[in-house]
């Protein structure tokens, strides 16, 4: 699919004031981190739950435990998709049962992979909740799912793409708004 | 990516990418035997068929568990308990399978081919679980899958292929397997177990395990088959346990990383002593493990459909 940028939705400086931003909220809403893990969706919500854990480290002095979710397996389009995506890592070293389960996810759009996420996290355990963090909630929903925490809301259309760029994986931070052309 | 077929039915049919996607693929897959909840949801709502000609618990229960995992419906057929007792022909068993709208049939015949006839006949997807002594694709890609996690590599590698090559179809998918993968590969084995014009197929013959140990990365085990045994190929168990044995003995000119693999059921003194195939060289049981994710691998990657997909 061919796609040209439209417009840069956040840039780098945006990106890092609202990762920190996200930490201190999530520390004032789980008041503290006792018992709060930090789970990320694979790729980009992986790179960015660390980014929120270290920050979190910083405001606390204490580590918080991060995870990683790769959904793939729990998707409900298998039977539509051309072919099977590649299967990532999942790692959750940890016991989320009785625990704060912060999810982490760059872009929030229909809310499936969301829907997904949650069934494989309670396969692992019953944590006490499960909070969700995004960094853009683009609207577009099919399914009821809201977030907690939110870096940018930002009403898109179907036809636009928002695209999450981080240094990790990316050599860059920033949001960028595409459209088809 | 994504392999190219319908069908698993052989080694000799896949390139070195979908080999590779598939090794890949079995690494998640075998991550979640740590879970508690080892079952993930890919294929629910799809049925898999065992259709076992031949006795087998090994490799029936290794993809009865992977199917599971994948919370796909599971049915047992075996021959000596099902119409085709009552002389029903493969291909009207295979319709009737259809007809019940089976997503996968899992086929182990005594006839090289059989899957293949199989697999022009009905839309379904069709794995090889052994055919004959042609091939066995799942347990070459187990076997090539424990060697890359123990070794972290295949290309390079030597790997030979220890004892009955005439009746294995064992031999005959890691050849195919691990020539494409770039590692070497000898057979090794007394003359009457050796086929002929074996080396065309791209390895190199010894009559002689002591000739070629000191280099060797990997040795592949292969069971005597007492079954197959009545022709008398060779004069006792014991003279081939003398020369052919996997010993401690043996192995004391072999590299200290010598990885020993067998595919099992073992016949411990004969082939291999039981203190190497309990010993921290062997990946006999690792292979057990392996399997349960290759296949599972397999399973989840042909659900993919292609070009020609008639399921759906």
């Amino acid at each position: 699919m061919v796609s040209r940028k439209k417009k840069v939705i956040m840039d780098a400086k945006e990106v890092s004031w609202t990762i920190k931003r996200m930490a201190h909220e999530i520390v004032e809403k789980s008041y503290g981190i006792k018992d709060l893990v930090i789970v990320g969706i694979q790729t980009r919500g992986v790179h960015l739950a660390k980014r929120i854990a270290r920050e979190i480290e910083s405001i606390e002095n204490k580590e918080v435990p991060v995870g990683s979710l790769d959904i793939t397996l729990y998707r409900d389009d298998v039977d539509s998709i051309a072919h099977q995506p590649m299967v990532k890592e999942t790692a959750i070293p940890f016991d989320i049962t009785d625990k704060k389960v912060v999810l982490v996810d760059d872009v929030l759009f229909a809310g499936r992979t969301v829907r997904a996420a949650l069934d494989e996290l309670i396969d692992f355990g019953r944590p006490k909740l499960i909070r969700l963090a995004v960094l853009i909630d683009r609207g577009l929903r099919e399914l009821p799912i809201q977030p907690d925490f939110v870096g940018k809301v930002y009403p898109t259309s179907s036809k636009e793409l928002v695209c999450v760029n981080l240094k990790e994986v990316d050599g860059e931070d920033n949001v960028i708004l595409k459209e088809e052309a | 990516m994504q392999l190219r077929q319908k069908d698993l039915l052989g080694l000799e049919y896949l390139d070195k990418e979908e080999i590779n996607l598939i090794l890949e693929t079995a690494r998640p897959f075998k991550d979640l035997f740590t879970r508690s909840v080892k079952k993930v949801p890919p294929l629910r709502g799809k049925t898999v068929v065992l259709l076992f000609y031949e006795p087998s618990t090994r490799t029936r229960t290794s993809f009865e568990l992977a199917a599971k995992r994948l919370s796909a419906d599971v049915l047992n057929i075996s021959a000596s308990t099902s119409s085709v007792a009552k002389g029903e022909s493969l291909i009207d068993t295979a319709k009737t399978l259809e007809a019940m709208k089976a997503d996968f049939v899992v086929i182990r015949h005594s006839m090289a081919g059989a899957p293949h006839i199989l697999a022009s006949k009905i839309g379904a997807s069709i794995i090889n679980a052994g055919d004959g002594t042609h091939e066995h694709p799942t347990q070459g890609l187990l076997d090539m899958f424990t060697i890359w996690e123990r070794k972290g590599k295949l290309s390079g590698l030597k790997v030979a292929i220890v004892g009955d090559i005439l009746h294995s179809r064992v031999a005959r998918s890691n050849i195919w397997g691990l020539n494409k993968m770039g590692a070497k590969v000898y057979v090794i084995g007394p003359a009457t177990l050796i086929p002929p014009r074996i080396e065309d197929m791209g390895v190199k013959v010894y009559y002689d395990l002591d000739d070629i140990i000191g280099e060797l990365d990997v040795i592949n085990v292969l069971r005597i088959q007492m079954e197959r045994q009545k022709e008398n190929l060779f004069p006792s168990l014991r003279e081939y346990n003398e020369i052919f044995g996997i010993t401690e003995e043996r192995l004391k000119r072999a590299k200290e990383d010598l990885l020993v693999m067998h595919p099992g059921p073992m016949n411990r003194g004969i082939e291999i002593s039981s203190s190497v195939a309990d010993s921290s060289r062997s990946a006999i049981t690792e292979q057990v493990t392996n399997g349960v994710a290759v296949r599972m691998a397999v399973l989840y990657l042909l659900a993919g459909g292609d070009s020609r997909g008639v399921r759906k």
